[in-house]
């Protein structure tokens, strides 16, 4: 079973926050899916290509539409000021 | 006539002579919806005056005579894709009062065509789950036997169409989020291959993965649909330029002749319920009674698929959910800092399911881990690849279950994650070797539907098709 600690580490990570029953269901569901990926160490070894995808990055050029696209993802934000989205400072 | 027992083709007719309008069949569909889904929970948002103005207008376009398949005939959209001005929730509390700033791809296809968009359909949140029980907003109830769930994560665009709710929905297949419900509920439901339809204004799940599907009454309303939203949009860079071409090798009404069709020998060796088993093995021979021939196959690695998909995906969803943090959209919780803001924001608003996978793909992802579990899973994705692409060498199209089980009881699996994800064994490999599957209904256990998976190789949605409506034909 994975510890207390390792699940808050990874909590940190992915800057989740986790009431305690929540640790602990975590630590019980985590182990049990863990332990079922054991699975893979039965794979054979092999020599895998390293492009995994077949699709090749392509690219779109940048053009900006005057639609009220921007508008309204600006609006969706949930702090917001002169068209502009609102964080708290970071840097004191 | 129950107009919302009509199938597209069936609507498009009555349309056409003149028998019922646009507006007949939606208010049709409104009032089902208002007397049923209290119970069923298929909808999250059903839109009313918009639906109504919509079918108003497709009944302008149907007048004029210039009109195609799908104008004026009445949908459900899975809660996951946006439609403009529209809530568009994932069925998350996170995402609870998020509105689209845009209509997906998909959407704008299918309103070009004249649509009539009832609503959104309910989902397990993120669409991260195979019952539907983990949408925030409750669960969706199986129409066949309302004591059963609907199958997820499309959960409720399967319950609207088996339900006669809708006359057609879009879903999203990550895993078998298409197949699998459609599957519990007794319809049809097709995955396309990875980049045939665009996923753009689809709330990203596991990108290299997701693909958008139709989920239909019959297997002809499912080709109407994937023809109207397919092709290349230049808003999704993974898009294909894809065109449909029918698949004419199949001459005969009936006959399956000259068909080679594979069964996997790995997916009926055990945790098949043998009532399925059979059901699908009867559904093969029928198949070559049809004159197809059948050829065990080996697909040696799906053995690893679910381990390899339960990896990738949490991976990929880690990464694409970490947007959801407070700044930028729906749900955010005040916090002294920035850092707890995100926090706060997440540890409230995502459901158990969602924790659990950021928590898996954070930790397979995290130094000391990742060889073992990421790297070894791409390195198992490309091995199922290599499979299909040998299995494909020897056979035209493989029959397999969809689910190993039939449609399960409302809170069964719920304490039991792991349990939960092996209702996907059979369907993760098609997603992970980017390959196109349709789920049909060949059979009942009592009164609950089994599906029949046929996969074919990639872009052969056609071949798909065109098989699974004569096996469709003949089981009838």
């Amino acid at each position: 079973m994975i510890s207390k600690q390792e699940v808050l580490h990874i909590a940190k990570l992915a800057r989740l926050q986790l009431t305690e029953k929540e640790i602990e269901n975590l630590q019980k569901d985590m182990s049990a899916i863990l332990d079922y990926f054991d699975l893979l160490k039965k794979v054979p070894k092999v020599e895998v290509k390293t492009n995994f995808l077949t699709t090749a990055n392509q690219r779109k050029d940048e053009v900006f539409k005057d639609n009220n696209v921007v508008e309204n993802l600006i609006e969706q934000a949930p702090s917001k000021k002169d068209g502009y989205i609102k964080v708290k400072s970071i840097l004191k | 006539m129950d107009l919302t027992e009509l199938t597209i083709r069936q609507a498009h007719e009555g349309l056409k002579q003149k028998k019922f309008t646009s507006v007949d069949l939606t208010k049709a569909y409104l009032e089902k919806i208002e007397k049923e889904d209290k119970e069923i929970n298929a909808y999250l948002l059903v839109d009313k005056e918009g639906a109504l103005e919509q079918a108003k207008k497709a009944d302008e376009k149907i007048k004029s005579g210039d009109f195609g398949l799908l104008c004026g005939i009445p949908c459900a959209i899975k809660d996951a894709i946006m439609v403009e001005g529209q809530k568009c929730t994932s069925a998350s509390k996170i995402l609870e009062n998020y509105i689209a700033p845009y209509d997906a791809t998909v959407i704008k296809k299918l309103k070009e065509q004249g649509v009539v968009i009832l609503g959104k359909t309910n989902l397990d949140e993120f669409a991260m789950g195979g019952s539907g029980e983990n949408s925030a907003f409750g669960a969706t109830k199986n129409p066949r036997d309302k004591t059963r769930v609907a199958g997820g994560s499309s959960s409720g665009s399967a319950a609207a169409v088996a339900g006669n709710m809708a006359c057609f929905s879009l879903g999203s297949d990550t895993g078998g989020s298409i197949r699998l419900p459609a599957s519990f509920c007794g319809i049809t439901g097709l995955k396309p291959t990875y980049g045939t339809v665009s996923r753009y204004g689809l709330i990203a799940f596991g990108s290299s993965l997701d693909q958008i599907g139709p989920i239909t009454k019959n297997v002809e309303d499912a080709k109407i649909v994937f023809e109207a939203i397919c092709g290349k949009d230049k808003m999704d860079a993974t898009s294909k330029d894809y065109k449909f071409e029918e698949f004419n090798n199949l001459t005969s009404v009936e006959s399956l002749k000259g068909i080679k069709i594979g069964v996997p020998k790995e997916y009926f060796t055990k945790g098949i319920d043998s009532n399925v088993e059979k059901i699908i093995k009867n559904s093969i021979e029928k198949a070559k009674e049809k004159g197809a021939k059948i050829i065990e196959i080996s697909l040696p690695s799906v053995e690893f698929a679910l381990a390899c998909y339960y990896i990738i995906a949490p991976c990929e969803a880690s990464a694409n959910l970490a947007r959801f943090d407070g700044i930028r959209y729906g749900l955010s919780k005040e916090a002294d800092n920035l850092l707890d803001v995100y926090k706060k924001t997440k540890g409230f608003g995502f459901g158990a399911e969602v924790k659990r996978r950021i928590m898996l793909g954070t930790y397979a992802l995290s130094s000391g881990y990742y060889d073992a579990y990421y790297k070894k899973a791409q390195e198992v994705r490309q091995l199922i690849k290599q499979d299909f692409e040998k299995a494909f060498k020897e056979v035209d199209i493989i029959f397999a279950p969809t689910s190993p089980i039939p449609p399960i009881k409302i809170g069964e699996k719920t304490n039991d994650p792991l349990s939960m994800y092996l209702m996907d064994i059979y369907t993760v490999s098609l997603n992970l070797a980017e390959l196109p599957g349709i789920s049909i209904p060949v059979g009942k256990i009592g009164n609950l539907p089994v599906g029949l998976q046929i996969i074919a190789n990639k872009y052969e949605e056609n071949k798909i098709l065109s098989v699974a409506l004569k096996m469709e034909n003949m089981l009838q």
